[in-house]
């Protein structure tokens, strides 16, 4: 068990190194240095530069040594939580993202929660009452949900929205908590705003996750620890219940490692759509007007916050699971 | 001719049986068919045999020939597409004076049904490794056995299981009751399956080729177990193998199946001394395949076995029987012929057609 | 068929002779036949790509030519029979000042019939960039340079969708296939060396593939393709765009490679193989790669949705393609805001082929991956 929790660890800790590289990369990706970016910034703004400052700005991020060196500065600046200074905005990242960040989680976590919550059960009802008209129903619509990109889906949605009740349906909080500090009237306000968003966002992960389901279950239903089970005198449900379904809940436990990036990646794109206040927008603005560290910064937490969310997925696999517990040591 | 027609056919509604006591259970022309889109799959069709009490019956045949799929529609528990097409399956009540109840006649899913499956007739299977969850303990999936038939208390039924356990020879019982299926090896794995069949005093064991997947120490070890305890209890067993050579040592009388059928039915002395069916006859030369490694098939038989779509005409050995009667053999099913109250066999070299 | 005491035995020759000689190839391909939706799948797939192939002749207008008069016009009918006759016709266009705004504008006019002609000549364009044609499917006989057809309606710049479509479609279909074929070298090069070499080889592969499947794919994209310099010709763009999605859609493949790899390497006629002294490039190459081909062809056909979708959604954030390319995902970025979409709903429909390409290659590979193996 600890083994396997060791190996785990040091795999995430792997895939964030290969995460800072990307992000280091996609800042040192266009053309010049930042500081070339920051001048040309500048100066369109109307101020300027001087060379003395140039030079000593180059220093402080150590752009005149040797990539690597870079990469270990900007590393050794990050994990003390100092993402740089957006250009676009003139202040620390950190700042700049706020709350972001947390919206981008919560989206994200409720989608995987509808996401469960909706597959679970028609997944199980696709599988035992196979072929019946409502499993081909679930199979109909969990192909369309497949095949509409979400962000299609939320286009047409806010193109209803607006047509049938003249109503803007983006944005995750109504207007006046917008800018408002935290409060419980804007909690609640955000859960009343979170649905619509989280629905899109669930639909094609539902839609593939009830096709794992049905096929897990249908497997597991042709196994023979169902006949002992039902040889022992089990009446039927509480034998679906008891053991096939709770053996193909397993797999199930696992596609949180995949789902969860994929609904990060969503995430940003309906965002777009949406306007809702996430770090999607705020990304794609980044990228254009080149603001490679408040970009770079996205790009890392992110991936971070996906890493830890596979690790606590696996964590929960191993708890479910008493083939990883009882065998790995 | 669809049917094999049963001379030996005992009168339950009448009260009368063939042998002195009354078989435990008599299976009558049981017919459990696969429907599928390529066609259909007679895996049982048509078969009878009777399981006396106290006694052994081994069911041999090659693979795919219906033994297990006959096992599980004893107790109504074939999957689907399978259903069962026809037949009766008469089981002895406990008390002597009740009448024998068809159990074709109860519905699947019904409490009496349910009430007969593990407390009255338990099934043992193949595999011990896949016929256990691994997401419960064995003392859960023992428990529950017992709890299902019961109203014994948790605690109740813990002792019970590892008393089990213990009975059938699992070392550390107290321990192991709470240890996982992946946990144990083949051997152990299938001596709790076995404690956990036991576990409601069944009158019936229905062991499912027990050993095929076990080594040949250990399957020596748990037939052993399975004969010990037979006999402490006064079970009834039902033994399905291809084995020949298992059949020899454990059985009192034989059904002999080949492609959904009985062919040849009898005591074990008489079948293995003087077999009729050229089936039989054939599998018995096979025997020298106790010696060799586990799962071996009887591939020693001329030909093989037909695919389960495109069964034959006439005698379904026909093609790979030495003795076929062209123009007869190939063209018409034969009887069923009883040549003593015991011993039947079908093949039209014995009886009138011959 | 998972339970092992259920054994089916080996159809016999006189069972159906026509399975016994069959080739796998045969056989996948009769399991395929019976899969009606797939076969409907394939058939729309295919019609997909004779766009791809055909698409400046179906195209009826030069899908770069703007004109702002004909901004938003609405798809438009066409009328099939004049006078009980068939004998397509549109309504001709007359020009309009909107007094509000005083814009110039084109409204059709009722009292104008224009007749549709077959194979007539319009644009110029290279079939298959090398053949210059300027035919097209249709076009208008005795037009005024104002009339047109309007099948979807056009943009706010006044271009018309169908056109756009079709030629979108050529670049979208290729670019997922592009992509998928990059992916695919990649996946079976390195599933490949994971389940040949085996050992130190196989466990980096997998770690990576492990780290790249754990990664948020959009926010990475969208990095790399920001950088691509705004110099970069619509073909350079291509490129990189297809290495772009490649590079993190090659995992599944691998995988897919990898499992069937080390199955068949345990299935007898390798070891035969082997014992007959062929050496491990040529088992690989003569025995395995054919035999595992139908799998390859099924997840193939499975990851080009996503490849397709990738594009789509890079090019919709205005980081993917960059007009003057025209793909679906440009197309529908003209409907990314609420007001434009309210003004022109019709912008919409080039979200039909996104879905329909979708669907058509799910149900495909489906399909495919059922024929190939039934009991996978
Ligand atoms: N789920 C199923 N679907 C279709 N056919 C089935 C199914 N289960 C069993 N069969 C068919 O029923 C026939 C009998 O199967 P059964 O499992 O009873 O054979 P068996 O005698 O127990 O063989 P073995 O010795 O291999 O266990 C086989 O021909 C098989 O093809
Ligand atoms: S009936 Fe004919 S074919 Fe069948 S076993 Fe007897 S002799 Fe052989
Ligand atoms: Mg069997």
């Amino acid at each position: 068990m600890l083994a396997y929790i060791a190996r785990r660890a040091v795999l995430a800790i792997l895939t964030m190194a290969a995460i800072s590289v990307f992000a280091f990369i996609i800042i040192q990706l266009p053309p010049g240095d930042f500081v070339d970016a920051y001048i040309a910034n500048l100066s369109a703004s109307g101020s300027s530069v001087s060379m003395e400052e140039a030079k000593s700005l180059r220093a402080l991020y150590g752009l005149d040594q040797p990539i690597y060196v870079q990469y270990m500065k900007w590393m050794s600046r990050v994990l003390v939580g100092d993402f740089g200074e957006s250009m676009e905005w003139h202040r620390p990242v950190a700042e700049v993202i706020g709350d972001r960040l947390w919206l981008t989680i919560v989206l994200s976590l409720s989608a995987l929660l509808l996401t469960w919550g909706i597959a679970l059960p028609i997944g199980i009802y696709s599988a035992v009452r196979q072929y019946s008209a409502l499993d081909y129903l679930f199979t109909s619509i969990s192909f369309i949900g497949l095949a509409v990109p979400n962000f299609l889906l939320a286009l047409v949605i806010m193109y209803f929205s607006f047509v049938l009740f003249g109503a803007n349906v983006g944005g995750l909080f109504s207007s006046e908590f917008d800018l408002a500090p935290w409060s419980v009237a804007k909690v609640w306000d955000l859960v009343k705003h979170l649905p619509l968003p989280a629905v899109i966002l669930a639909l094609a992960g539902t839609a593939q996750l009830i096709r794992i389901m049905r096929a897990n279950l249908l497997d597991e239903l042709r196994k023979p620890y169902v006949v002992t089970a039902r040889a022992k005198g089990m009446p039927e449900a509480r034998v679906i219940w008891k053991y096939p379904v709770r053996a193909a809940l397993n797999p199930f436990a696992s596609t949180i490692a995949y789902l969860f990036p994929y609904l990060v990646s969503g995430s940003i794109i309906i965002s777009l759509v949406l306007s809702l206040p996430t770090v999607g927008p705020l990304l794609l603005k980044a990228l254009i007007a080149q603001d490679m560290f408040l970009a770079g910064t996205i790009v890392l937490l992110l991936g971070v916050m996906t890493v830890i969310g596979t690790f606590i997925s696996d964590l929960v696999l191993m708890w479910v699971d008493p083939r990883i517990r009882f065998q790995m040591d | 001719m669809p049917q094999t027609p049963m001379v030996d056919h005992p009168d339950h509604e009448a009260g009368r049986s063939p042998s002195a006591t009354s078989p435990l259970l008599s299976v009558r022309g049981l017919k459990t068919y696969f429907k599928l889109d390529e066609g259909i799959v007679r895996a049982v069709d048509g078969v009878s045999f009777d399981l006396f009490a106290g006694r052994t019956l081994g069911i041999v045949g090659e693979s795919g020939c219906g033994k297990s799929i006959s096992a599980r529609s004893i107790l109504g528990i074939v999957d689907r597409p399978g259903k069962i097409e026809g037949g009766e399956i008469w089981l002895q009540q406990e008390s002597e004076d009740s009448p024998a109840i068809d159990l074709l006649q109860l519905p699947h899913e019904g409490a009496e049904m349910r009430a007969i499956r593990g407390k009255e007739i338990a099934l043992v299977f193949q595999e011990p490794m896949a016929s256990f969850s691994h997401y419960y303990t064995i003392g859960n999936q023992i428990m529950e056995a017992i709890l299902l038939h019961s109203t014994a208390s948790d605690a109740a039924a813990r002792a019970r299981a590892i008393e089990l356990l213990g009975m059938v020879g699992v070392p550390n019982p107290e321990r192991r009751v709470d240890e996982y299926p992946f946990q144990l090896s083949g051997g152990l794995r299938q001596r709790v399956m076995m404690a956990m069949a036991l576990a409601c005093d069944p009158r019936i064991l229905i062991a499912d080729e027990p050993t095929t997947a076990l080594d040949v120490t250990t399957q020596a070890q748990v037939l052993n177990l399975l004969q010990r305890i037979q006999k402490e209890r006064g079970l009834s067993v039902i033994l399905i193998t291809h084995d020949m050579g298992v059949v020899a040592e454990m059985a009192d009388d034989v059904v002999v199946m080949y492609l959904g059928r009985a062919v040849e039915k009898g005591p074990v002395d008489e079948i293995f001394h003087d077999p009729k069916h050229p089936y039989t006859q054939a599998l018995l030369r096979s025997i020298p395949s106790i010696m060799a490694k586990p799962r071996t098939k009887l591939a020693t038989i001329e030909g093989s076995i037909p695919h389960p779509f495109a069964r034959p005409s006439g005698c379904p050995f026909h093609p790979r029987c030495p003795d076929a009667i062209k123009g007869l053999c190939d063209v018409t099913e034969p009887p069923t012929h009883a040549l003593r109250p015991d011993r039947a066999v079908s093949c039209f070299l014995y009886g009138d057609a011959s | 068929m998972s339970s092992g005491s259920i054994s089916t035995p080996k159809p016999t020759q006189t069972a159906e002779d026509r399975f016994a000689v069959a080739t796998q190839w045969q056989l996948t391909w009769w399991r395929f036949r019976k899969h009606k939706l797939a076969v409907a799948s394939g058939i729309i797939v295919i019609a997909f790509y004779v766009i791809v192939v055909l698409a400046d002749f179906l195209a009826y207008a030069d899908p770069h030519a703007t004109d702002s008069k004909r901004s938003h016009i609405p798809p438009q009918d066409i009328h099939f029979f004049d006078n009980g006759v068939f004998k397509p016709y549109v309504y001709g266009l007359t020009q309009k000042r909107d007094l509000r705004t005083f814009k110039l504008s084109y409204q059709p006019s009722l009292d104008r019939k224009v007749y549709l002609a077959f194979y007539t000549e319009g644009y110029s364009y290279n079939f298959l960039g090398l053949f210059p044609s300027n035919k097209h499917l249709v076009g208008l006989v005795d037009a005024r340079p104002e009339d047109g057809i309007f099948i979807l309606g056009t943009d706010l710049v006044g271009r018309d969708l169908w056109s756009r479509i079709m030629v979108a479609t050529r670049i979208s279909l290729t670019i997922g296939l592009a992509g998928v074929t990059v992916s695919l070298f990649l996946g079976i090069l390195l599933g490949g060396m994971s389940a040949v070499y085996g050992g130190i080889v196989d466990t980096v592969i997998q770690r990576v593939i492990e780290i790249l499947r754990s990664m948020p794919t959009i926010p990475l994209w969208m990095g790399l393709a920001a950088a691509l310099p705004n110099s970069w010709s619509v073909i350079q763009v291509y490129f990189a765009i297809t290495i772009i999605i490649s590079f993190l859609g090659w995992t599944d493949l691998a995988r897919v490679v990898r499992g069937k790899f080390l199955a068949l390497r345990s299935e007898d006629f390798v070891t035969a193989a082997e014992l007959a002294g062929a050496s491990q490039y040529r088992i690989i190459f003569t025995h395995m790669l054919p035999s595992f081909l139908s799998h390859i062809i099924a997840a193939t056909s499975l990851a080009l949705p996503a490849m397709i979708i990738s594009e789509t959604s890079l090019s919709f954030l205005g980081l993917g393609l960059r007009p003057p390319a025209i793909s679906w995902g440009i197309l529908l970025q003209d409907a990314q805001n609420i007001e434009t979409l309210a003004l022109a709903p019709w912008l919409l429909t080039a979200a039909v082929p996104v879905i329909l390409v979708i669907l058509a290659f799910n149900f495909l590979g489906d399909g495919l991956r059922d024929a190939a193996d039934p009991y996978g």
